[in-house]
């Protein structure tokens, strides 16, 4: 009690006390200042409502500004849009906001479904099923199936999630082959049939090698697109099924299906039809050695008609299927939704923000996205206004997948090891049947590791 | 013994206006570094809601990076390029130091430009480079081939024989301006009359070098090797703009894998372990580097 009493008779020490304090509030408390951008939901309601958007999307900023203006003039509501880019630092700052919880209102999740559904688990996801039932499941019927698929989660899914509807998509994309026509024509190849077996395209291969043109540029270094390329020809050898059964760890990595989907990679690097440095290369330097006709084929997204528009205007091209190896099943790509925007279950604007994502994602607003940025719309009753080449990818809309929709989900460091192990049978150093029995065992230990 | 009340108001006093400081240490410094070894712990994915007893796996992370082949692997990359940093970057930053030490013309504008690489921004000096090396369209490439060098003609970062040691020559090149300007600092710190008594005396510039120069450098030497040591061993910026760790895993480094653990596995525990680690190992190479340079200076 004496000790107190010293303190509390003592002005100075009092005094010192609540500078302390002053100082720590005011450091750690957050600006508050109308003009500036808000960040996160902390926030109480005021009476203007503002609803904050957190995005990486640089090519769709400005289109997103315009977008968000018309809705403030239509509707007094501000929707503010806030980028972060590069994708990998956005995925980062959703993960630790997410952790803070100071998500926003409106956000994208950059995650495989396993994430996805620990981020609706820890409740920073709205579920938006009953939003999408309204007048007759009107919103929901106006999204290309596929799109919506990459949001659901089904009846008794393996992730323990409530069945629903987890976001809105707002555009779609799939990712095929593109193939320079020029470029083909010069090799003596038509560019109306371009290759669609796998022995035609070793063929192509070969004639555009005679007259000095690379094959294929794809952004392998960024190993997601190996994935990608793998799942392909994986589901064209053995169908879905056994790829799903080979997930779920009853078929093992050392089937001799799985090998012959490693050797595409082995023939693809020996008969001399991937780009140099294809194997560290990112993306960008892919789309511009496209773009710039110094390789006939691309594997790429349908963001590239963007892309390469801005690169090079002038470039004559087309999308189609990777080649296919088997008869037996269809080849299917990835693709499904885009983009997808997830409301921020904990939002004080939670219906705002459900209001405008269902503005955003009208046929209008929708076809000026479309045409803005070059990115096949969400909404399929869009779909009147968009250029041909975009038509050309949303022709195999069909025929999509995305481990996002799959029952099953592979663990992430098998996935990991698989796709560096592809580089490595790209660079010489490792045979099909050397990465099958590493992933083998990798993926037994993970299992062994989930049972306990 | 009777404590004066005036000692404890004075010193109360006085930690009162510390405070600030010792909050905001303990919350951001603190902390944090508490958790990581709360986390190294856990089996935690960084999403779901943390609890210690839920996630809780003892020391089956550390075990693990004990038999993890590819976590070594890194380590030994690190190594290699800070073997090559602590060697040649440093060998042509005391060459330079020495030769701009002198009277020369212009030397200021050679501290100048010495300085300029480390002062560029990583990323940018990672794609410039990236480019300088590419294998189709690579200046480096080009300028082999107008010098009739086609035999040596490939891809510089897509071969694992040659990847890492151009990844460790960039980061030479962008380090080495760091040790220029210290040791340029420490030999003017050197007394001129030492070189002069030395000359009277009839040495050589090479004995002035080795009878004065070093020993008196000893402390700096020892300080650009530690710094050396400890920015090459957490290098990242370079090589995740130049190779992303590839061509499979032959770039690698501690700092990639830790990075690949906590966002593409999300495996937040492990890669807090891992975290540990090499930490724990920067920290035993800074000790070991201390403990010979006291040697060395009381030899």
């Amino acid at each position: 009690m004496c000790f107190f009493k010293i303190i509390l008779k003592s002005n100075s020490v009092i005094r010192a006390l609540l500078c302390s304090c002053i100082i720590l509030l005011a450091g750690c408390g957050q600006q508050q200042n109308p003009q500036e951008k808000p960040s996160g939901v902390s926030r109480t309601p005021t009476t203007a409502k503002k609803i904050v958007v957190w995005h990486w999307m640089t090519d769709r900023e400005d289109t997103f500004q315009e977008l968000a203006r018309q809705y403030e003039e239509l509707t007094g509501v501000k929707v503010i849009f806030e980028l972060y880019a590069p994708s990998d630092t956005y995925s980062q700052k959703v993960r630790a906001a997410a952790q803070a919880q100071t998500l926003p209102d409106i956000y994208g999740l950059l995650a495989d479904k396993r994430d996805f559904a620990s981020f609706i688990k820890a409740g920073h996801v709205a579920n938006l099923t009953s939003k999408m039932s309204e007048n007759n499941g009107e919103w929901q019927a106006s999204f290309f199936e596929r799109a919506l698929m990459v949001n659901e989660f089904s009846q008794g899914n393996e992730y323990g999630v409530e069945p629903g509807i987890y976001g809105v998509p707002l555009d779609v994309m799939n990712i095929q082959m593109l193939y320079n026509k020029k470029l083909l024509a010069k090799a003596g190849i038509d560019p109306t049939k371009p290759p669609s077996t796998w022995e035609e395209f070793i063929e192509a291969g070969k004639k555009l090698k005679e007259v000095g043109v690379q094959g294929l540029a794809s952004g392998w270094g960024e190993i997601w697109m190996i994935d990608c390329f793998a799942s392909n020809y994986a589901f064209n050898i053995m169908g879905e099924e056994k790829v799903l059964a080979t997930i779920r760890g009853e078929v093992p990595y050392t089937d001799l299906d799985w090998v012959a989907v490693f050797s595409v990679f082995k023939q693809l690097a020996q008969e001399g039809l991937l780009a140099d440095g294809i194997v560290t290369m990112i993306n960008k330097t892919a789309e511009q050695n496209f773009a710039n006709e110094r390789a006939a084929f691309a594997f790429n997204g349908s963001w590239c008609v963007n892309v390469y528009e801005g690169m090079n205007p002038d470039l004559e091209y087309g999308a189609m299927l990777p080649p296919r190896i088997s008869r037996n099943f269809p080849m299917m790509i990835w693709g499904g939704a885009g983009t997808s925007f997830m409301v921020n279950d904990r939002s004080v604007y939670r219906d705002d923000a459900v209001a405008f994502l269902k503005w955003l994602t009208q046929p209008a607003q929708q076809a000026y996205l479309a045409k803005q940025t070059n990115n096949l719309p969400a909404n399929k009753n869009s779909l009147s206004q968009i250029p041909p080449i975009l038509s050309d990818f949303a022709k195999r809309m069909d025929q999509t997948t995305h481990p996002n929709t799959w029952p099953v989900q592979e663990f992430p460091i098998v996935n990991e090891r698989m796709n560096k192990g592809i580089q490595l049978i790209i660079i010489g150093e490792k045979t099909p049947e050397e990465l099958s029995r590493e992933i083998q065992e990798l993926k037994e230990r993970e299992l062994a590791k989930q049972k306990q | 013994m009777k404590i004066k009340w005036t000692t404890i108001k004075a010193n109360l006093e006085n930690l009162s206006f510390a405070l600030p400081a010792i909050i905001i240490f303990a919350i951001f410094y603190i902390y944090p570094f508490l958790k990581v070894f709360q986390l190294s712990v856990c089996n935690w994915n960084g999403i779901d809601a943390f609890s210690f007893s839920q996630y809780y796996t003892g020391l089956v992370n550390f075990k693990e990076i004990l038999v993890d082949k590819i976590w070594w692997q890194s380590m030994w990359h690190a190594a290699y390029i800070t073997l090559i940093a602590l060697t040649f970057q440093n060998v042509l930053a005391l060459l330079l130091a020495m030769a701009c030490d002198r009277e020369m013309k212009a030397r200021n504008y050679y501290r100048v430009i010495f300085f300029i690489p480390p002062i560029l921004s990583e990323v940018v000096v990672g794609l410039i480079w990236q480019w300088i090396y590419d294998g189709n369209y690579g200046l480096l490439n080009h300028l082999l081939q107008t010098m009739g060098w086609d035999q040596l003609i490939h891809s510089w970062l897509s071969d694992p024989k040659t990847a890492l040691t151009c990844v460790a020559i960039v980061h030479c090149w962008k380090g080495f301006g760091w040790g220029f300007i210290i040791l340029l600092a420490g030999m003017q710190t050197i007394p001129r009359q030492l070189y002069e008594a030395a000359k009277v005396d009839g040495a050589s510039s090479w004995y002035a070098f080795w009878h004065v120069t070093v020993p008196m450098m000893i402390p700096v030497f020892v300080l650009v090797s530690i710094l050396t040591v400890l920015g090459t061993m957490q290098v990242f910026i370079l090589i995740y703009t130049m190779t992303g760790g590839g061509p499979g895993y032959h770039t690698e480094v501690p700092v990639t894998r830790i990075l690949a653990s906590m966002t593409a596995s999300s495996r937040f525990g492990y890669a807090c372990a891992q975290g540990i680690l090499f930490g724990l190992v920067l920290l035993i190479l800074s000790f070991t580097q201390k403990k010979l340079s006291e040697r060395l200076k009381q030899e």
